[in-house]
Order: C-alpha cells, then structure tokens, then sequence
C-alpha cells in the first residue's frame, strides 16, 4: 500500500465536545438528578483486615428519611468471569468488592449502603450501622504476604500458575507466570558486565479528577437504567447484571461524559449498590463517591518489587537478563504482574533470559488497571540497568538502545514475531532532537528511557448517518475519553468529503450503540475507527448506488473519486456528483442512508515511546524540579495531531508525577493517611514544564490509516526516565520510588555528604 | 439532624454580644480552612459567626508608626497593598503562597493564625515582623505577640468569647527587610514542610543590628528562634554566620513524622532554609 494523502485525516479542528466542557454545559457521572431521586452513601471497615461478624442495621434504618439498607447477604453469590480482552473479570470477587460478605479485606472496603431522601440522612444513618469485626492481622507488602505464617486474606486461593506448580494450602500468592529463552545461566558467563538492583514502586492513584458516580433506576417491569461515568457501558450492563442475577437484557446502561479515567472506570463498584437500592426502594437512586472515598476504595495500581539482573558485551550487546516480579493485586487476585512480566523486555533483543512474576494479594483496595498496566514499573528496573550498563561501559544512551532494539520479525519475549514496529525509528528521532542534541546545564541531570506497549483491538461498532442536508453523524459506544469522538468526525469527513464540523459524533448508550468493547488498551482511535472509517465506505457504496440510480446506470459505472462519485464514462447528463447533491434527492432514490460496521481485529500495531527528561537537583533540600522534558513516540498515524500530543503529555505528566512525589502514606495498621489531593501530590501544572513531542509516523499494517493506539504507552518510559535523570544528576542510582525530597536527600547526605551544602 | 445559623454582625461589639451568648459560635471570615474543616464534619458550629461586614475587621491602615491588618482582610488585598509590598515583602511573599489564587480572594491572616496550623504561611514573617494580635473580648481588648498567639495544633491564646480583631505591625526601621521561604514538594497547591521568615537590620556599616527569625511546620507552633537571631547579630551575615544560623533553627526544631515529610528531613531543610532566607533578607536589607 503505497502512503494514503490525507485531507482531513492529520489537521487539527476544534474538538466538537469542547464548548460543552469548557462552558460547564458537559454533563458528567454526578450531574444527572431525577425526581423523586434517593442519595445513597456507602459505610466502609474502618479495619483493615477483620472478619465480620454481625451487621446490624435497625438504628440506621430508623433514622428518618432512610429508605433502604443494603448488606453483603442481599447479594446473591455467584460464581461466574466476564471476558473483557485484557483478562477476565471474576465477578464473585468483583461482587463481593463491591459489598463484602464475610471479611472486610482493606479499609474502606464497602460492608453497606443505605438510600435515603437526603444526603445528611444517608450519612447520619451510616453512622448508625453497628459492624462487629473480628480483628485480623493485615498484610500490607508482598514480602510480608510471601511469608509462611503470614496472615491469609482468602481460605480458597491457590496459585494459578503456569507453568503448573505443586499447590501446598492456601496462599496469598494469587498467580505466577513465567517467560523463557535461550541459556540464562551461559548468557551471563558470557557477558563482560553485569548489573542488578531491586526495584520498588509505591501504591499509586490514577488520579482521575471525576469521582466515581451514577443513578440507577428500576422500573415496576423490571427494566433497569443506569446512568454511571465508565470506561465501558456495556461492561456495566453485562456486570452488574451477571452479579446481581439480572437479564441483560433489562439493562440499559448510558454513559455520561467522563472526567478521566486511565482504567481506573472499568470496575463496577457503585452501580450495583445503586440497582439493588433503586429494586428496593423503587426509587431512583444516585451515588457519587467523595474523593477520600476514590482513593481508599477504587483501583489504584499495583506497589512492585522488582528484583532484576542484565548483563552485556563490552560493546553495549545485551546477552542476558532475568527478572523476579512481584506485583501486589490488593484485596482479589488480579494484578498487572504478567503483562509486566511480557513488556519488561520487549524493546530489546535479548537472546538468553528469564522471568517470573507474581501475583500477590494484600490487605488494599483491589488493584484497576492503570494505563500500560504493570508495563512503567517493568520498565523502571530494564531502564534503570540499560542506564548504568551505558554508564559503566562508556557507551551513548541513545546507542545502546539502538543496538539492542528490536525491528520487524524479531520476536517478541511473549511468542508471535513483530510486525511493522517503529521503535528504531523512534530513537533515531531521539538521537536527532534538539533537546538530545543540546547541552545539559550545570545542576542538572539528563535520563532516556523507552517503552513498551501491546495494543489492544478487540469488537466495536459503528454507524454513519447521513443527512439531507449533507452533513453526517457518526454512533459508537465508546465514551470519548482521550479526543476520540474529534477523531471519529475526522474519519467521516476524510471517507465522504464532508466538512469535519458537519460531521456530529456521539456516544451512545448500550441499547443504541452497536456491541463495542470498552474504551481502553488504547484501542479506541484504532479500532472503533476501524469500524467508522467502514461505516463511511458502506455509506460510500451507497451514494454510489445514489449515483447509478440517478444516471440511469449499473453501480459498476460509478466510482469514488475526489470526495464525490464520478461516471465511469462520463456524459452531458452524467456530471460528478458531490455528498451534498446526492443526499438532497434521498427521498426520491430510496431514502435514508446509514452506513454500518462492526470490527473485530485480533490484533493491533505496538507502540514504542522513549523519553528525555532533563530534572535540576536542589542537593541541599532533594527538591527536583522537570526543567525540560521530550517524548517521543511511533503513532502510527495521528488522526487529530493535537490529541495524539495530549494522550503523551498526559502519560509523561502521570508518569513524572508517580517518579517524584506520588505514594499512598500508609501507617502501620494499613490505613492510607493522604487520601486526598492535598496530601497525595499529583503533580500540579506548574510543576512541570512544556512536555515537548515528537511524532514519528510508522503506520500499522491493516489499519485503513496505519493508526496505532497512542493512549498508554506515553506513561511507561517516564519513572525510569526520571531515575535516569537523577542519577544523571547525583550520581546515585535510585530504585525505589517515589524520588521524593526526604528520600533523596537522605541518600545524598549518606553517600555525598560533601557535596551537600555546597550550594551547588 | 444538624442545623446551623448564620449571623453577620457589624460592629465588633456585635460579634461579642452573639458569641457571649451561644458558645459554639465560630468565626468565620474567608471560610477557606472552617468550611472544608465542616464539610468533612471536622468542625460543628452552632453558628457561623461572618465577620466580614465588619469594617475595621476587613481594612487596612497604615500610619506612620506601622500597618493594621483587619483580621479578615483578604489575602488578595494585602498582596496588592503598595505600602505592605514596600515594607513587608516576606510578610507578603507569605500571604501570596496561601492556597490559589481563587482561596487568597476570600482567605485571611486572621483565619490563617485562628486555624493554629504550624504550617500557616503567614505566621513566620507576622513573627519575624513583630506583629502583634489584637483581641477584643468581654472585658476589653488585649494585644499578644503572634509568637504567642498559637498555642499548638489547632490552638490559639483566644480565650471562649474572644475575637481576634488585626494584626498590628510596626514600620521597618532603616535598613530593615523580611523574607519568608517554605519548602514544598511541588510549585504551589502544597502544605509547608518546613518554613522560615527573618527580618534583619543592619547599621550603615552592614553590620546586623537586629534579627528575627521565625520557622515553622517543624513544631507544633511556629517558634521564634532567638539563637538563630544571635547568630546574625553583630555580623555581616557572612557564610559563616548563616551556618550557625542555619544550625541553631535546626537545634530549635522539633519536627515529627508524618505523611508531609519526616522529622529528620524537615530538622535539616529547616536549617537550609533559615540560610537562605536569611541571605534574602540581608540583600533586601542592604539595597534599603
């Protein structure tokens, strides 16, 4: 396929939901009321760990204006997984996080939900309920989970292993997986140096600034609506009715416009507290989580530990490399460890290595995915080692990666060869950029770091209407988190000539939208714009079929050419005719076209990113400050460039904020003490500088554009790219993080104490 | 359920009369630290007492002896004061960190010294400056030095009926300056870990007369620190004079753990700190 040209498809139009969102017109999860509405709140252990054992509702229940109290026992159990592409959802854990049963497995874990007229009588009420506990010990790392006599969180669990393991009782470790190739043990005799570190990373947020909310009805039928800021409508449909033991087909769920989500809105944990007090009261109910709320009860990432050993020729030739992973899931198994496990290396040619991960459960709220789930952690220890390796052996960062990377037809660590991969290119940007090329200034230190993401496709839907008028609107599933709807419309304009504002894209709910899988795995862009970019041909072949009609001719002397259809022979009476022309006679040559199609692809184009951080050390105070700071990354083909470019800063500034100062303070009885904006420092805008891009253009084959998933990959390089930098700066090499000032300082007063107050 | 009223008095002796007679009134001025504490249901009033409509409790007067900061004035009109940013710029450096831009329209000294955080960022230059507080109450008015106005976390020398009604500030002498400086993690939107304010003055020689240097965050009040000032006195507030400085604020410090930072980590920046602000002030002084 020689290179499309583009007329729409790469210009940057205003965002058709912008004036909406910046005018506060966006309805969002907490916007929506309904008459007669209840407030429902949710009462949460205030242990840690602790069996339950008596609940006790009657003083709640009497409070006036209560209308409805729900406990664990008015959950039915099930025992049944929803596929969703990146893993299964096993909904009894995920039911029995929503509402717990018999234990209450971290604090804040939901044991109650009350529905009353008022807000104030919620809250009054939740005071009332009496929870008996009996109080265990908690396990708060993996460590101490990985111990024998350690404290077990579930009597059933046993390790789902592969390759398959000797089971010996109940254990916290939930899964282990492991990859392997070549001669680990000849690789290293073979290599001239070798490095290796424990890596550690705290439990971090995604930071989504909506809290979690929604408002769900039940009708006297027993049809069911909800309304609920999710990354995945029909997910919310399909999981809220498999837990409760509900069709589906009652369900319709809508989403709203979402304030951020990063993986952390594909759990259902409101909604089916909600269902079950609107079928109780028969009344709507709305619940919309406090922030304090979002950070003890809704999916954080994994915290990691990270043992991890490369070893390399002189020449910067990786030979070796080995990995023990060990990702803490929370409260149900479920954590990121294997997908760590296959990004950890897949930049990299490594002939001879091996790696385990673990899947390890603690006494913390159950892990959600959080963009490049498990990748940014992997890359901090491969980054880190990369780094020094360069460091000891005299070599260029930018070289040594570019020596060892992998290209087309390498294989990657997990199985299938790649296809066309732009990762080379994307150094060769690096090595060519002006902030590579430019000189570091005194007190700072410069990082590079790359990384590694898979991709998802998965199903999506999509139809095209097109109106009288010539303008068009194009349907999805898919709530628009990173600029896809803007995207969407570019598509359309680009497959029939319409202007980009004619086109008017929306988010449908689960009755309208076709079946599409949830926006996620970066698979939005490119895969439900598969299907929109074919809904637009189908609406193409049509217009074509317009055309014959019109001239009195078979479709075959007809084509599409310039953005209209064009005679094959053309005549006097047999002018082109433009989307405009054709669609005002619809109802004089059959009527209304709407154009459709439903995509499926098994695969999608990984994506490569590097990173260049420039960070200034203040060696007095361990404050560190971002001066400068580049990514660069294989897009694919960047539909709206502007978004393409948010979906990076966006995954740097994350990245950048999980590097240097964002952790859950945990006290010694496992109770989070940050849990607000305040305390747990995102980092805020002046914080940080331009984040600069750099797009590199390598389509992906099958896609009619070459579009590659953009969203995640932008967050992995930057922890390593940080700690790159820093040991740039100090000459120290940090492994755990957050670089936070105390935790610097302290390793700068113990291992360059002359340096410090130097005013350096 | 929980109610609560609402009064808005005009006068002084207003806002007495209400809180003589129903304790659990409390004051609220911007509502910037009292409203979120009661949101979270930290904090229940009978009665929000707002002392906003009460003039000389939202003026500023400057005489010729000194300024009179009314207790409620906003942060946002004290940072756009002419003769404030003349003569106080640490003390304005200070109200200029409180919060955003958005809080600093509606927060006040007044609230930041009530409210009894040890991190309040006014708190070290209104020491450093020698503010006093002036406190109207059944029996009359009183003035208490800032450095003894907090009391601990959350706590205050404002005994039940007590209002504190401004802050009063002598004018700089001759070759005086202030500075504050508080270390946070971030750029903005943070909490100090540590902070200090200083007021220096020197002779025309360059020699220091007079110091005064105040950190905060690193105790459960903030605290005037009298060695620290020493050191500076009779020098030139050269290197060496900074380091004892920078070393007698750390002596002086007694920091605890928490999620903001660790106690060794603050008892160091603290010293740092105090350096730097110290210099600052001394090259503001000089340039006077």
């Amino acid at each position: 396929m020689s290179a499309p040209t583009f007329t729409a498809v790469g210009t940057r139009p205003i965002r058709h939901d912008g004036v909406d969102k910046v005018t506060g017109r966006a309805n969002y999860g907490a916007d929506l009321s309904l008459p007669g509405m209840l407030y429902g709140v949710v009462v949460r252990s205030p242990h840690t760990h602790a069996r339950i054992v008596s609940i006790d509702t009657s003083a709640a229940a009497k409070v006036p204006g209560v209308k409805g109290i729900v406990t664990g026992k008015d959950v039915p159990l099930i025992d049944a997984k929803l596929g969703m592409g990146e893993g299964a959802l096993d909904l009894k854990d995920l039911s029995d996080n929503a509402l717990a049963r018999s234990k209450a497995l971290y604090h804040g874990h939901a044991v109650a939900a009350i529905a009353a007229t008022s807000l104030a009588a919620a809250h009054e009420a939740a005071a009332l309920v009496r929870v008996e506990y009996e109080i265990l010990e908690p396990v708060l790392t993996v460590d101490r989970a990985m111990e024998s006599g350690a404290p077990i969180l579930h009597d059933t669990m046993t390790t789902q292993a592969r390759p398959p393991i000797e089971q010996s009782g109940p254990t916290n470790v939930a899964g282990r997986m492991e990859l392997r190739r070549g001669d680990i043990e000849q690789g290293f005799r073979d290599a001239d140096v070798i490095v290796e570190h424990v890596f550690r990373t705290p439990t971090s947020h995604q930071g989504y600034i909506e809290p979690h909310a929604c408002v769900a009805r039940v009708n006297e039928d027993g049809r069911i609506s909800i309304w609920t800021s999710t990354q995945g409508p029909f997910l919310v449909r399909d999981a809220t009715a498999m837990m409760l033991g509900l069709d589906a087909a009652n369900v319709k769920v809508t989403p709203s416009e979402i304030g951020g989500g990063f993986g952390g809105k594909i759990p259902v944990y409101l909604e089916p507290l909600a269902v079950l007090l609107a079928r109780m009261t028969q009344r709507p109910v709305k619940m919309v989580m406090t922030r304090d709320e979002v950070f003890r009860a809704t999916g954080p990432t994994s915290a990691t530990k990270i043992r991890m050993k490369m070893g390399a020729k002189r020449d910067g030739t990786i030979v070796a490399a080995s990995a023990s992973l060990y990702y803490e899931a929370g409260a149900y198994r479920g954590s990121p460890s294997g997908a760590g496990a296959m990004c950890a290396f897949a930049p990299y040619r490594i002939p001879n290595f091996f790696i385990e991960a673990y899947d390890v459960v603690v006494n913390k709220p159950k892990v959600a995915a959080y963009r490049a789930p498990g990748s940014p952690m992997a890359a901090l220890a491969t980054e880190s080692l990369i780094d020094e390796i360069a460091t000891q052996l005299g070599l260029d960062k930018v070289e040594i990666r570019l020596k060892n990377a992998v290209q087309e037809g390498d294989l990657a660590p997990y199985g299938p060869p790649y296809g066309r991969i732009g990762f080379r290119e994307v150094l060769e940007q690096v090595r060519n950029s002006d902030h590579w090329k430019s000189a570091v200034k005194p007190g700072v230190g410069r990082g590079l770091a790359c990384g590694f993401w898979f991709n998802a496709g998965m199903s999506s839907s999509a139809t095209v209407t097109l109106g009288a008028d010539g303008s068009a609107a194009v349907v999805t599933g898919n709530p628009d988190i990173g600029g896809t709807r803007a995207a969407q419309a570019l598509m359309v304009a680009e497959e029939l000539g319409v202007p980009v504002e004619r086109v008017r894209p929306s988010v449908a709910d689960t009755d309208t939208a076709g079946y599409t899988d949830l926006t996620a795995g970066s698979r939005t862009c490119y895969a439900t714009g598969m299907a929109v970019v074919e809904a637009s041909r189908d609406v193409r072949e049509q217009l074509r079929g317009r055309a014959a009609k019109i001239w009195g001719v078979p479709i075959e002397e007809t084509r599409w050419e310039h953005g209209r259809v064009e005679p094959v022979n053309p005549s006097a009476d047999r002018q082109p005719l433009t989307v405009a022309e054709i669609a005002a006679k619809l109802s004089k040559t059959g009527g209304p076209i709407i154009g459709r199609a439903a995509v499926n692809p098994p695969m999608a184009g990984p994506a490569f990113a590097a990173h260049i951080c420039d960070l200034e050390v203040d060696r007095e105070t361990g404050c560190s400050r971002v001066v400068r700071y580049t990514a660069v990354q294989d897009v694919g083909k960047a539909v709206h460039p502007s978004y393409v470019e948010g979906q990076m800063q966006g995954g740097a500034s994350q990245g950048i904020g999980w590097a240097l100062n964002e952790e859950y303070v945990y006290n010694a009885s496992g109770v989070m003490e940050n849990a607000g904006f305040l305390d747990y420092r995102m980092p805020v805008a002046s914080d940080l500088p331009m984040i600069d891009t750099i797009l590199v253009e390598v389509p992906t084959p099958g896609h009619p554009y070459g579009v590659r998933g953009v969203g995640e990959v932008p967050i992995v390089p930057p922890l390593a790219a940080v700690a790159n930098a820093m040991a740039d700066a100090t000459g120290i090499r940090f492994t755990e993080l957050p670089l936070s000032p105390p935790r610097v300082l302290a390793r700068l007063l113990e291992e360059a104490p002359a340096a410090v107050g130097a005013g350096a | 359920m929980h109610t609560v009223r609402y009064e808005a008095p005009g006068t002084i002796a207003g806002a007495l009369d209400i809180m003589a007679s129903a304790p659990g009134a409390m004051v609220l001025a911007g509502g910037t630290d009292l409203l979120v504490q009661y949101q979270s249901g930290l904090k229940r009033p009978a009665v929000f007492l707002d002392v906003k409509r009460i003039p000389e409790m939202m003026a500023i007067v400057v005489d010729a002896d000194g300024a009179t900061i009314g207790a409620a004035a906003p942060a946002a009109v004290i940072c756009a004061d002419r003769t404030l940013q003349a003569w106080y710029p640490g003390l304005v450096e200070g109200v200029h960190l409180i919060g955003s831009t958005q809080i600093q329209g509606r927060g006040s000294i007044g609230g930041n010294l009530c409210n009894g955080s040890p991190a309040a960022d006014s708190v070290c230059a209104l020491i450093a400056d020698r503010a006093v507080a002036r406190i109207a109450g059944p029996t009359g008015t009183r003035e208490v030095p800032v450095e003894a106005f907090m009391r601990g976390p959350g706590r205050t020398a404002l005994a039940p009926g007590e209002l504190l009604v401004a802050v009063r500030l002598p004018k700089p002498a001759p070759h005086t300056a202030d500075a504050y400086q508080r270390l946070i993690p971030r750029s903005e939107m943070d909490i100090a870990v540590a902070s200090c304010g200083v007021s220096l003055t020197f002779d025309a020689t360059g020699t220091c007369t007079a110091a005064r240097v105040a950190i905060g965050a690193v105790a459960p009040t903030p605290l005037l620190v009298l060695d620290a000032a020493a050191a500076l006195v009779g020098t030139t507030v050269d290197p060496e004079a900074l380091d004892r400085a920078a070393a007698a604020a750390s002596a002086a410090a007694h920091p605890i753990d928490d999620r903001r930072g660790t106690a060794a980590y603050r008892r160091t920046v603290v010293g740092v700190l105090t350096k730097r602000v110290a210099a600052l002030a001394a090259a503001r002084a000089k340039e006077r």
